[in-house]
């Protein structure tokens, strides 16, 4: 009788075990999948649209770098476009001073740059927890701004750094006046970012995060330093912001100021708030909708269009604390579970 | 044979108010101690202090004769000094399977990786199963934890201690929260530790003092007023006039 309930219940433990694992694979090929067949629709909808394509790939990739530290880690910062500006001057300046125009070495540099970037900030913020943590994290890119304006030999100041030159891409594609190959390139980034940060999040690594975000006292009792990875998510979150510049670098072909202001961080925190938290999903999604929802009401309606941003946050914070995207998958998943029970 | 755990005259004062008051105490491997006392007596500090988790005000504590006082809570957890948590201390939306592959991922050095998963790695799993089997958490392996009953949630407090593999586990209180029902699970778990494992446990419930310990440390308003066999506590003045009035007293006499 308890042979049997045992076997039962190891049965249905192995079928869940055997499930998660097919679901992670699955998931990832959905998602892929989702940008790319997105990516596709832009194109074909909004063929004169590349530019704002491009440019909401590349805040996708500044937002799904806040994610990583703000989501999963649970550091709270208004000053992630310290990372994504860094990246972006750096792109630009390898280019405009140094002459260095292939793109995928200034892509990298944007890489690198983020990742000291990460690595400085988290070392500052990271002495800190909460409300001193977030004023640190402000304190901290509106220094990064001021730098860049001071040093405007090197980044043009408030003018923006311009006289940026690029190869084509692979020595094959140039970058032609309406930002094809950059949105191509955009793409190609994101998806690459995309599915090693799928790869990470669910890692050991990205495990220990989520404990992190949940318990650090708990994480400390199994001898793990919260102190050290969450710097190295920092790193990390960095590279991937730095990315995200280098791409604005490159598709637009100046850096201004606000890339690393405190309204860029700011709305790139609403547009993860509005996606919802500590899923890569809700980045994307957040970034997306926030974008061509502010394009179109901008459009529409220049004189009230914040009135209807504030509308739309206050409606999703209120109504659906999770975001769009961890709200949507809430009713799927209670949906599932409904018509699970009704089975024998 | 050395002691694989020693506190020297350890103090801490919050305040005016001494909680640990020159306490002094070694383990040996293999050692069922029991630590007893009334509530706020300063159990719990002790064992925040001794993990590292607080600053003593003076005092020393040494791993296997190395001085540890001066080294972080992760650094003596490295060392092989673990504890459990009085009121349990899990991550909500994990699930045991989560917590225990993160600890047998943390104590194998490999808490830092960043590709892979631990349900494909089959070492990690072995282990993972073998522990959740050994205290009856099979079946729900992959459930959230906040969604497991409290008793449940206290076994998995237990399990991941274990999955660190200590040489010193100290345990606050292991069976508070567990409904009679799975008290003797702990027991079993409790029973069948590593023979060479030191171990401290806190608990009021003086069955299982008796049953598990071979030794009995009695704290008294952060001062040790007892330490000795468990023959002798109950027949002990001063632990009877600590306990005096207390709901404990009961017990004592039992
Ligand atoms: N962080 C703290 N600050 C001030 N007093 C504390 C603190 N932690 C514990 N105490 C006090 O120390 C005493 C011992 O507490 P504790 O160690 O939790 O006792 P026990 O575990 O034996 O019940 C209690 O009087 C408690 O109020
Ligand atoms: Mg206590």
């Amino acid at each position: 009788m308890t042979e049997k309930t045992n076997s039962t219940l190891t049965a249905s433990a192995e079928t869940t075990r055997n499930r998660l694992r097919a679901g992670f694979i699955s998931r990832d090929l959905y998602g892929v999948a989702a940008i790319v067949i997105v990516a596709a629709a832009g194109y074909v909808l909004f063929p004169d649209n590349l530019a704002l394509l491009t440019r909401i790939i590349a805040i996708a990739l500044l937002v799904l770098s806040l994610d990583l530290v703000t989501g999963y880690c649970g550091v709270a910062t208004l000053g992630q476009a310290a990372l994504f500006g860094s990246g972006a001057y750096a792109a630009g300046i390898l280019s405009a001073h140094y002459g260095i125009n292939d793109p995928l070495l200034m892509t990298l540099g944007g890489i690198i740059a983020g990742a000291v970037a990460g690595l400085v900030c988290g070392i500052v913020m990271l002495r800190a927890h909460g409300l001193p943590q977030l004023v640190l994290s402000i304190a901290l890119v509106y220094l990064f701004h001021e730098f860049a304006n001071k040093a405007s030999s090197w980044t043009g100041g408030s003018d923006g750094l311009s006289g940026i030159v690029l190869d084509p891409l692979f020595g094959l594609y140039e970058f032609d006046l309406f930002g094809h190959t950059a949105y191509f390139f955009g793409v190609i980034l994101l998806l690459i970012v995309f599915a090693l940060l799928r790869i990470v999040v669910r890692s050991p690594f990205g495990m220990l995060c989520r404990g992190i975000k949940e318990d650090p006292v708990r994480i400390r009792a199994i001898g793990a330093s919260p102190h050290k990875a969450l710097i190295k998510m920092y790193i990390i979150s960095g590279a991937v912001a730095g990315t995200g510049g280098a791409l604005s670098a490159i598709s637009t072909q100046v850096v201004a100021l606000d890339a690393l202001s405190f309204t860029q961080s700011a709305e790139a925190l609403v547009m993860l708030v509005l996606g919802g938290t500590g899923s890569l999903f809700g980045a994307l999604v957040g970034t997306l909708v926030f974008m061509l929802f502010e394009d179109f009401v901008s459009a529409a309606n220049p004189f009230h269009w914040l009135t209807m941003v504030g509308a739309l946050l206050i409606v999703v914070v209120l109504f659906a604390p999770k975001g769009i995207f961890g709200t949507v998958q809430d009713l799927l998943s209670a949906r599932r579970n409904r018509t699970g029970e009704t089975r024998p | 044979m050395s002691a694989v755990f020693e506190v020297i005259n350890l103090k801490k004062a919050f305040g005016g108010l001494v909680v640990t008051n020159d306490v002094s105490l070694s383990m040996m491997a293999g050692d069922r101690v029991a630590l007893i006392g009334p509530n706020g007596a300063g159990k719990t500090t002790f064992v925040n202090l001794v993990t590292g988790a607080l600053k003593p005000s003076s005092g020393e504590v040494r791993l296997r004769n190395e001085p540890v006082t001066r080294i972080g809570p992760t650094g003596r957890v490295q060392r092989g000094l673990v504890r459990s948590f009085q009121v349990t201390r899990l991550f909500q939306c994990m699930t045991p399977a989560e917590h225990l592959g993160l600890a047998v991922l943390q104590r194998t050095g490999k808490s830092a990786q960043l590709h892979g998963n631990f349900l494909t790695r089959p070492a990690v799993m072995e282990e993972v199963d073998d522990l959740l089997e050994r205290l009856g958490l099979y079946a729900l392996a992959h459930r959230k934890v906040r969604e497991i009953a409290y008793g449940q949630q206290r076994l998995l407090e237990l399990a991941i201690a274990l999955a660190l593999k200590p040489s010193v586990l100290l345990l606050d209180e292991p069976a508070a929260g567990v409904p009679q029902s799975d008290t003797g699970r702990i027991e079993d778990a409790l029973a069948n530790l590593p023979a060479d494992l030191a171990v401290l446990m806190i608990e009021h419930d003086m069955d299982l003092v008796f049953r598990f310990a071979k030794r009995v440390i009695v704290l008294a308003t952060g001062t040790i007023i007892f330490d000795g066999l468990p023959a002798d506590v109950t027949k002990d003045a001063r632990v009877r006039e600590a306990y005096l009035g207390s709901y404990a007293n009961a017990g004592l006499n039992a």
